[in-house]
């Protein structure tokens, strides 16, 4: 049932994508109950995708980033 | 402090996703940002002579998109009539309400919001540009398009776990960056 903090962080990393299966999320709880440190750490990493989300970023496609950087340097 | 100097090869890696944040933020339409950046590069590269290199570079990007940004707005309101606001009463028995119980439209969020939203993407931006190339890479298909790690594994040809190690030290370096403001 122990899980180690490296584990911890993992199976964190993977809930934020909701990636992790429900047994693993468990474990995970169950190491917060006596790790305050990954509990703080997972708090973080939940407010990090939060903010994430609230912030609705938008990247541009590799292929607009090609094309202008094709019009760039026909003008370079 | 040294002068900054113009590198127009690496705009496009280094900013384009920054001002293409930020002018979507203001003009709500993907695709018109995109030609509002696009132009911003091709203007800045005509500028660079102008250039002092008393603002960081992209700060100097910015405020020419912010110029081509109004520049926008002024060109769709230059039909006369165009930027008048009218405002009627929309049916006969509301006539004699008073007309600023209408003003505010109802399924606005609130300005405050928007503001904030802006600056929190904007922020977020900033770090990500801060992080190493392939992890900012990572970061952005996994959290910001959402795609599947299998996808991403494929078309970067890496496996799971160097993708979630990838993944751990971006959103470690995150939260350090974001840390005072944001949390």
């Amino acid at each position: 049932m122990k899980i180690t903090c490296e584990e911890a962080g993992h199976i964190c990393d993977k809930s934020q994508y909701k990636e992790a299966s429900i047994w693993e999320i468990i474990k995970l709880k169950l190491h917060h109950a006596y790790c305050k440190a990954c509990l703080k750490h997972s708090r973080k990493n939940s407010r990090l995708t939060k903010l994430c989300n609230n912030a609705k970023l938008q990247v541009l496609e590799e292929s607009a980033k090609e094309k202008m950087k094709e019009e760039l340097s026909k003008q370079l | 402090m040294p002068k900054n100097e113009l590198q127009p090869e690496k705009w496009v890696d280094l900013y384009a996703d920054y001002l293409f944040n930020y002018a979507v933020a203001r003009v709500s339409d993907s695709e018109l940002a995109k030609d509002l950046v696009q132009e911003t590069f091709i203007a800045g590269l005509k500028s660079a002579k102008n250039y002092k290199g008393d603002a960081a570079e992209r700060t100097w990007l910015i405020a020419i998109l912010k110029r081509k940004v109004i520049d926008h707005y002024r060109k769709i309101n230059s039909k006369k009539g165009k930027a008048e606001v009218r405002i009627n009463y929309s049916t006969d028995e509301g006539e004699g309400d008073w007309l600023e119980e209408r003003v505010a439209d109802p399924f606005s969020k609130g300005g405050d919001d928007t503001i904030e939203n802006e600056e929190l993407g904007l922020a977020i931006q900033d770090c990500i540009d801060k992080l190493p190339s392939k992890q900012a890479k990572v970061f952005n298909m996994k959290t910001i398009q959402g795609m599947s790690t299998e996808d991403i594994c494929n078309e970067l040809g890496i496996n799971p776990s160097n993708l979630w190690v990838m993944i751990h030290r971006a959103r470690t370096a995150l939260m350090g960056c974001m840390n005072q403001t944001w949390f």
